[in-house]
């Protein structure tokens, strides 16, 4: 239930002095700030932050390595996708905004591989299920990548080379996953 | 035709410097409440790549306020909303008529006061015109055909009259001391020494009426603490209905009315234009030193002072208002009736007594 709040005592109650001392405290904050922010012209002091925001499109903030980014598609050491158009994204992703079509390829150890490979960023949700799902290790999500902005739907589908085409050259567990 | 020429002069000076303050105002007011939270405010807007730490937002934020739909509610009264920010405007504007910003100006032999109008009822001028901006609110509320404006309406007629109240009350001990409605002769009086070292400002003399007046004031501007009647971002108020620069009238209206009171307090609390120890004919501290400067440095110096005097008002009140959360509705109206009235008759009655025996 609904506790008593505690009673004001008679100094409270007049609330000025509490005025005073929240005043006191943002004051602080002000002068503070607005010296470094002088300081900082004058490139004195750059080491001491006069705000805790981030100027974003400039300035990133860094991303844990276990966050979900922007999808990319592992190829394997001959360069094809590693993708074997097993349909098994396509099948959890909750947002439906995977597409597939598969094509046979001559390596009997693969046999299939996309043809055309789609996700839709302005469907996606992020939630990775496709990179659990995928028994390849053929996707994932770990190109940092986090901005999808555009003026159209048109623009946010990635297609197979823009997955393929990512940023992210980090395929160390790659390694480690072929060794195995 | 020579004695308007001077008044046009003056008309203009205060004018164009109240304003500019007003639209400095919008841009202080986010880069204060941003340096307050550790942010760093409006900085997007730029001219050729040049972006004047965030000034162009005074006129890309006019600028969007002038090209916006101008909306009236189909069923809404036309003229009245229409009229309402002109009312909340003029009102906010016209109480500059009586300011004075300055001692006097001798220029050969002509004196020019300081000041666009010397009423001798300057006060109740004042008032009446602070009491007409609850007709721009109330209009603005009841003209929007919407429920929420007219709450928003009723919540700003029945603040702003409480609190005119206590407005009122709590000048008349500066008038008490003063004897006079005139608030250069107000001024005058202040500029005088208490037990020889203490400048007779009215802080000093009357610093209760201080407190309540900056309360009353802070009410009058309908700004958080007190920011019932508006509301922005939940509850919403009067101007729910208005767009465009109807809206943007509003918006400059409370800017004006900050600059009012800061105004207002400096008049009546800290001495208008005076400076300590400085008389026309330079400075004489109390412990004996003097600095001699010409009458026109002495005026130029006073002019200044009472607007650095404004402006740092100004500055209080917007830390006010970013440090303080809003009251609730029963408590506002009960801080008025049951503590500030009291509080303001018994502070004529205080004055009174001390006039008696003194
Ligand atoms: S992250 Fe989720 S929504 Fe996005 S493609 Fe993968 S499974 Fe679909
Ligand atoms: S689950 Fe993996 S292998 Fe199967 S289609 Fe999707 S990406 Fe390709």
């Amino acid at each position: 239930m609904d506790k008593k709040k505690k009673d004001l005592n008679t100094i409270q109650f007049f609330y000025i002095t509490e005025i005073i001392r929240g005043l006191y405290i943002t004051s602080v904050h002000f002068f503070k700030n607005l010296a470094l922010h002088i300081l900082h012209l004058f490139g004195i002091a750059k080491n001491k932050k006069a705000m805790v925001t981030y100027q974003y499109p400039e300035e990133k903030r860094e991303i844990t390595r276990r966050a979900r980014t922007r999808h990319r598609i592992m190829k394997r050491e001959d360069g094809t996708p590693r993708c074997v158009a097993c349909m098994m994204c396509e099948t959890v992703c909750p947002a439906r905004c995977i597409y597939i079509v598969a094509k046979e390829v001559e390596n009997p150890e693969v046999e299939k591989a996309p043809e055309i490979f789609e996700i839709d960023l302005g469907r996606c949700i992020y939630c990775g299920y496709c990179v659990e799902a995928c028994p390849e290790d053929a996707i994932r999500m770990d190109t940092f990548i986090l901005d999808t902005a555009s003026y159209d739907r048109d623009s946010m589908l990635l297609t197979l080379e823009d997955l393929l085409n990512h940023d992210n050259q980090d395929d160390l567990y790659n390694i480690n996953y072929m060794k195995k | 035709m020579s004695e308007v020429i001077p008044i046009i002069i003056k008309i203009l000076f205060v004018f164009s410097c109240f304003l500019s303050l007003a639209a400095f105002l919008t841009w202080m007011e986010r880069k204060q409440s941003a340096l307050m939270q550790d942010r760093i405010g409006a900085n997007r807007a730029d001219i050729l790549g040049f972006r004047a730490i965030g000034l162009f937002h005074i006129i890309a934020d006019s600028l969007k306020m002038f090209l916006k739909e101008d909306f009236v509610p189909r069923r809404g009264h036309k003229f009245l909303h229409t009229f309402a920010p002109f009312i909340s405007a003029f009102c906010a504007m016209a109480v500059f008529l009586v300011i004075p910003f300055g001692d006097v100006l001798k220029i050969g032999d002509k004196v020019y006061k300081l000041q666009i109008a010397d009423i001798n009822v300057a006060l109740l001028l004042l008032l009446a015109f602070m009491s007409y901006g609850i007709y721009g609110v109330f209009f603005a509320g009841i003209s929007s055909h919407n429920k929420y404006g007219l709450l928003g309406g009723l919540r700003g007629a029945a603040q702003m009259l409480s609190y005119e109240v206590i407005m009122g009350i709590s000048l008349v001990g500066m008038v008490m001391i003063s004897g006079s409605l005139s608030l250069r002769e107000i001024v005058l009086s202040q500029n005088k020494l208490l037990f020889g070292f203490l400048p007779a400002w009215g802080i000093f003399l009357q610093p209760l009426a201080f407190i309540l007046f900056l309360t009353a004031g802070m009410a009058e501007t309908k700004r958080t603490p007190f920011d019932l009647p508006e509301g922005e971002s939940e509850i919403i108020g009067y101007f729910i209905e208005y767009s465009s620069m109807k809206f943007g009238l509003f918006f400059l209206t409370d800017f004006i009315e900050v600059i009012v009171v800061s105004a207002l307090l400096t008049v009546f609390f800290f001495g208008g234009w005076n400076i300590p120890y400085l008389t026309q004919s330079g400075f004489h501290f109390p412990w004996g030193w003097e600095i001699a400067l010409s009458p026109i440095v002495v005026t130029i110096l006073q002019v200044v002072a009472f607007w650095f005097k404004v402006f740092f008002f100004c500055w209080v009140q917007l830390a006010i208002r970013w440090t303080l959360p809003r009251f609730r509705y029963d408590q506002l109206m009960g801080t008025t009736w049951k503590m500030l009235l009291p509080l303001a008759i018994f502070n004529v009655l205080i004055t009174g007594l001390f006039i008696l025996i003194f």
